[in-house]
């Protein structure tokens, strides 16, 4: 890749020829320093022995990744059989992403396709609307997120004040309110590759499928679908990777009551546990799962460009 | 004129700023100490001061295990913490003299056993943790922790407990009847079922939020720091600090000289300054808890120095939160890890 220096298939700026490698420096240099290096930190000390109330002794072993997939008991002498509490905690993990996922999907799509249909003149300022929320700090927007769905917020004295309900409805600390604030955290993430892509789709394609007697839902599925699938697939990675790792919203609207992966982890650094090596196991783990899932996508979308 | 004025003290405050003599890095707990005394210090001293705040002692050993000593000149450990703070090595020692206020220090609080003679600390504020109780949303008998651990049906599904196993898990322990660290397989396994028990009754984990959730209602009880239930009853929620019969928690709060402070001298400055009683009066009259310094009282507001939290029965049994040693505290921790997965 380093080798291909831009321009140069012969489309004329010959001061490139040759100068690809040295041109791609800085690109290398920066995920050498902010990507490759702090991975490397981390996957060597998922290997290394624990010390006692945080740090590491320089002794390579597995115990971290024991710890993660083998179950021993309370007191770590029973035989061992599977470890199902942290995988379960991932798969909670991938469960609440994926949902976010589909719910972003669902509302991001029509709202980017709308935005995206709109004269030229007033699509940027849809653009601009959906990203106004976003200027505030996500701190933010979850706490005020936390205040609305209290007991006493206004959403609950609205729906009492209507007569539909006559006791709060429990929303905080639920499930729900946990969606809510990665839906609400992440739904722009969606809507914009999404737009990007339909902005780009031929309107004339739709009207060919009309004149060779597609209905609309076969035209979405057949003509449009396939056209803004990249879009697609970039918005749900943008949602499910950060959904994944998210503690804010667990946290302050979940009420902590369960760990997710991001808390999880957290706790190994910053709680009682204060277990590094198996903080940077699980996030091995979680890193591992996320490049798996990224690298069927290219392999699939690679056979498909064929 | 007023904003001229503003300007101007801005602009002044900033060029005091520049020219200061000196610099202090303090770590400190969140909200616990008045922005007023900070300016006092600087000003009188000449000094500018600068304050990172964690959340738990655990988050503050983190920091400064992951890199952080060395930043800091001061920093605010509980009892037990200081204990793991020295034995890991990261605090500087002074000797009585280089602190003209020593002799101010409470008599009580001097030879402690976490820091024999006061040779890297000195008191801060002391106080409890237990809990706090909705008296509009409960009102039944309020002085046993089966509240929070076998929860009334009032109370179900409306409580908030610390977010941290050290508390949290001593706080069972007392109720369970269970001594602190222990390692005994029928012991831990009691202590395991309890909490496992009584969480379907809890509604969530904070500790930062703990005042925050009894004002706003969200919570009709929570475990929370003495003062910190002064704060929130005088912010309008009308909660009342439980003494349990089964005991609570003690814990005094130092300020910690930390091994290679970039600024020794000045943190002896701020040490020192902290021992004045009227300082000390600003600290409590903030926070709401108890100085470990005599000559307060003058200087207390008189809500304050009489509030319920304040001011347990003389009756009601305090515990230190111990520290344990690795092998029995990985169990804890286990404990701990089954009650959130």
């Amino acid at each position: 890749m380093a080798g291909v220096a831009p321009g140069g298939s012969g489309s004329g700026s010959d001061i490139y020829r040759g100068n690809g490698p040295r041109l791609m420096l800085p690109v290398w240099v920066f995920i050498g320093i902010f990507l490759l290096l702090p991975v490397i930190l981390m996957a060597v000390y998922s290997f290394l022995t624990k010390e006692f109330r945080g740090g590491v002794i320089w002794d390579f072993t597995l115990a971290a990744y024991d710890q993660f997939f083998l179950n021993r008991g309370l007191f770590g002498d029973e035989p061992a059989t599977i470890e199902w509490t942290y995988i379960g905690i991932f798969w909670r993990s991938i469960w609440q992403a994926g949902l976010a996922t589909v719910f972003c999907l669902l509302i991001g799509f029509p709202t980017a396709w709308y935005v995206a249909t709109r004269p030229a003149s007033t699509r940027s300022v849809w653009l601009f609307l959906i990203t106004i929320p976003y200027w505030v700090n996500l701190l933010i927007r979850t706490v005020s997120m936390k205040f609305l769905l209290r007991d006493t917020g206004p959403l609950n004295e609205f729906l009492m004040w209507t007569g539909l309900i006559s006791d709060p409805l429990s929303l905080i600390n639920t499930n729900f309110a946990v969606q809510v604030g990665l839906f609400y955290s992440y739904l722009p993430f969606m809507v914009l590759p999404i737009y990007a892509a339909v902005e780009r789709y031929d309107f004339s394609l739709s009207e060919a499928a009309a004149d060779l007697y597609c209905n609309n839902w076969t035209t979405l599925r057949l003509v449009i679908l396939p056209a803004v699938k990249p879009g697609i697939v970039a918005g749900c990675i943008l949602v499910f990777v950060p959904s994944l790792g998210a503690f804010l919203a667990p946290d302050l609207l979940g009420g902590a009551k369960t760990f997710m992966i991001g808390s999880l982890i957290e706790e190994q650094f910053k709680g009682a546990a204060g277990n590094w090596p198996f903080g940077a196991a699980a996030a091995m783990i979680l890193l591992t799962l996320v490049m798996v899932v990224l690298l069927i996508h290219a392999r699939v979308q690679v056979r498909e460009d064929r | 004129m007023k904003t001229f004025l503003t300007t101007t003290a801005l602009a002044m405050t900033l060029a005091t700023a520049a020219a200061a003599e000196g610099e202090l890095k303090i770590y400190h707990w969140f909200e616990y100490i008045p922005q007023e005394l900070l300016d006092k210090f600087a000003a009188e001293y000449d000094v500018t001061v600068t304050m990172d705040t964690y959340d738990s002692n655990e988050a503050l050993l983190a920091a400064l295990k992951a890199g952080k000593l060395g930043e800091y000149d001061v920093a605010v450990p509980g009892d037990y913490m200081v204990k793991i703070m020295a034995d890991e090595g990261m605090l500087d020692t002074f000797t009585p003299d280089e602190l003209p206020n020593f002799g101010n220090i409470q008599d009580q609080w001097v030879d402690v056993e976490f820091d024999n003679g006061r040779h890297s600390t000195i008191p801060y504020q002391w106080g409890s943790t237990s809990f706090s109780v909705n008296t509009e949303m409960y009102d039944g008998p309020m002085d046993s922790l089966s509240l929070i651990f076998d929860a009334p049906d009032e109370l179900k599904g409306k409580i908030n407990v610390l977010d941290t196993a050290g508390e949290t898990l001593t706080l069972a322990s007392l109720y369970a009847g269970i001594p602190q660290c222990t390692s005994d397989r029928e012991q831990l396994k009691a202590l395991n079922a309890l909490v496992q028990g009584a969480k379907p009754d809890w509604a969530s984990f904070g500790s930062d939020v703990a005042k925050d959730v009894l004002v706003s209602g969200d919570a009709a009880a929570g475990m929370i720091w003495s003062g910190f239930s002064a704060k929130a009853r005088a912010e309008g929620a009308p909660v009342q600090y439980v003494f349990p019969k089964e005991g609570m928690i003690v814990w005094m709060d130092n300020v910690a000289l930390l091994k290679d402070a970039p600024n020794r001298d000045n943190a002896l400055k701020f040490m020192n300054f902290l021992l004045e009683p009227e300082n000390a009066a600003a600290v409590t009259n903030y926070a709401q808890y108890t100085a470990g310094v005599d000559g307060v009282a003058e200087f207390l507001d008189p809500e304050v120095a009489n509030s319920p939290e304040a001011n347990p029965p003389a009756d009601v049994k305090g515990v230190f939160v111990q520290s344990c040693p690795e092998e029995v505290q990985v169990l804890y921790d286990a404990i701990w890890t089954n009650l959130k997965k």
